[in-house]
């Protein structure tokens, strides 16, 4: 199993929420997160003063998926989530011991 | 500023007893309405104020300005009008010293430079609202890191000793009888032209701003650290409250309903107008963008500027200094920067920079043909006599402020301290000193706090 992490542009969201849904994916964990990567911050101007602000907002999106489902899940979230612009995002999956469905205790792919 | 409203309009005797005097309905309504205006900018100024600082610390910051309407109005009742607009002392300088505690002038009529058919308790607690506002407005430049209770005690030892004696000097136009005068305060009589409050209220906070800046210290993480306005929204609506209130402020400084005020009225709104372009004209041309903040803080620099010389110049004098002040307050705020004193919300650049301002217009705008009772200034032929007078004034005024304050700032700081400790500082002042936090950052659907 793998669990796939998303950072994309908050109002990709949306595309790529619906794209995974068309593609037979069940569920997901959307959170805000703020950071930076190439894209660095933004300048704001207060009374005259300017401030960098570096961290700009992201969301943060997780989906576990069985492994011979990861590849094509990616593409699919990277598709959607494209503008063409600095500052759409990243991918990256990450290997998954053990997943467990809390209301039947069922295990494993059975549990995704 | 309530000499200029001559009585004999209401009182036919040559001999000025108070039993001939009726009370006017109208007037005394205008003032009652006008008195309820000025107290609501003191939480306009909690809003406007409030908004500007970061999340950890509204409260505390809003909190500087309630905790004043409760100190100043106690002390106002106790010995501070009598301090005020006493005359018993018929000093220059000073009211009157004693407790007053104005049970016994529940059937009197205001008397400041002749009598007005209002209540002297009306006057007394229109008067109060600047009193409170006044020092509610040195807040802004020691928001995020001042002690509360120091605060409170600064509070109740600077109204004492810098407002009420200067609302004297400023304001007191003295007790008159028959054709004796007494009590009446040493710039009133020099002929300073300052209608509601540019020396006594703006000057006077921002001088004492600046000096609380120097005692207090810069903030922890200042300039390295983003200190962003937390709520611009709020900061709008403080603003808006405060122009609101401010008609009151200026028009009610006439004591009377009645052309004056109208002046008043119409020029507090028109030079406010003018500050708000003047000030995002200024932005859009150096920063490339006019901003919500620039448009709030526009207003206040207009809103102070005009105060002084609101029922002195004309409408369209009164566009051109708010307009000016826009421009020069917009300017004036970068100059903590350069001189390095975090003077944390611009009580300097707008209160101080916006007061000199306005009151020193007045020696170019005046103009007796609007208000028989004002002196021609520069372009309508007066001379530089009336600008000598605002300059004394301005001069005065902002030289006693700083050197006080900054004695007063010292002496607390040297005692109990003024300044909270860095861990608090760091973790927020609201948690620490209030025990309590403004906004709930993290909750979930059922609307508490998850963890």
């Amino acid at each position: 199993m793998k669990l796939i992490t998303a950072i994309l542009k908050p109002f990709k969201l949306d595309d790529v929420k619906d794209a995974l849904q068309a593609a037979g994916i069940t569920g997901m964990t959307v959170s805000e997160a703020s950071g930076f990567g190439r894209q660095r911050g933004h300048t704001e101007v207060y009374r005259g003063a300017e401030y960098t602000v570096d961290l700009v907002p992201k969301v943060r999106l997780e989906v576990l998926v069985d492994d011979k489902d990861a590849a094509s899940t990616v593409d699919v979230i990277v598709k959607a989530a494209s503008t063409g612009s600095i500052g759409d995002g990243k991918v990256w999956t990450t290997p998954v011991d053990q997943v467990v469905r809390v209301r039947t205790g069922e295990k494993g792919a059975d549990a995704i | 500023m309530t000499s200029w409203q001559s009585f004999t309009g209401y009182n036919s005797s040559k001999g000025k007893i108070m039993e001939e005097i009726v009370l006017n309905g109208g007037d005394t309504a205008w003032m009652l309405a006008s008195t309820a205006l000025v107290l609501l900018m003191t939480p306009g100024l909690a809003f406007f104020y409030g908004g500007m600082v970061r999340t950890k610390s509204v409260l505390n910051m809003m909190m500087m300005s309630m905790v004043t309407i409760g100190i100043v109005s106690v002390l106002w009742v106790i010995y501070g009008f009598e301090i005020a607009f006493g005359h018993k002392a018929d000093s220059p300088w000073i009211g009157g010293i004693g407790l007053s505690g104005l049970g016994s002038s529940v059937n009197e009529f205001a008397n400041n430079g002749g009598v007005y058919p209002i209540p002297l308790l009306v006057f007394a607690a229109f008067q109060l609202m600047f009193a409170i506002i006044t020092p509610a407005l040195i807040s802004g430049a020691i928001a995020d890191r001042a002690k509360f209770s120091a605060w409170a005690i600064f509070v109740a030892i600077w109204s004492t000793i810098v407002y009420f004696p200067v609302a004297h000097w400023v304001f007191a136009f003295g007790n008159k009888v028959g054709d004796t005068v007494t009590g009446v305060g040493y710039l009133a009589a020099k002929g300073l032209e300052d209608f509601a409050g540019g020396t006594a209220v703006h000057i006077n906070a921002g001088a004492a701003g600046l000096a609380l800046a120097i005692v207090l210290g810069k903030r922890i993480g200042w300039r390295k650290e983003s200190m962003r306005p937390h709520s611009l929204p709020l900061v709008m609506l403080g603003a808006g409250l405060l122009w609101f209130g401010w008609f009151g402020f200026n028009a009610g400084s006439a004591l009377a309903a009645n052309g004056i005020a109208g002046l008043a009225f119409i020029n507090t709104q028109v030079a406010t107008a003018g500050a708000v372009i003047g000030w995002l004209l200024t932005e859009k041309i150096r920063n490339g963008h006019a901003t919500s903040l620039g448009a709030a803080s526009g207003a206040v620099a207009g809103l102070v500027a005009i105060t002084p010389a609101c029922a002195f110049v004309a409408p369209w004098a009164a566009v051109v200094i708010g307009f000016i002040a826009g421009i020069l307050c917009a300017l004036a705020v970068g100059l903590k920067y350069k001189f390095g004193f975090d003077d944390s919300l611009d009580v300097v650049g707008v209160h101080l920079v916006g007061g000199i301002w306005g009151s020193l217009s007045i020696g170019f705008f005046g103009a007796s043909a609007v208000n028989s009772i004002g002196l021609d200034g520069l372009l309508y032929g007066g001379g530089t006599a009336l600008l000598a007078k605002q300059t004394i004034g301005v001069g005065l005024v902002a030289a006693y402020s700083f050197i006080v304050t900054l004695i007063i700032g010292f002496a607390i700081e040297k005692t109990i301290g003024f300044r909270v400790s860095r861990e608090v500082e760091i973790e927020g002042i609201d948690l620490k000193e209030h025990a309590e936090s403004a906004y709930e950052l993290a909750s979930s659907s059922r609307g508490g706090a998850l963890l």
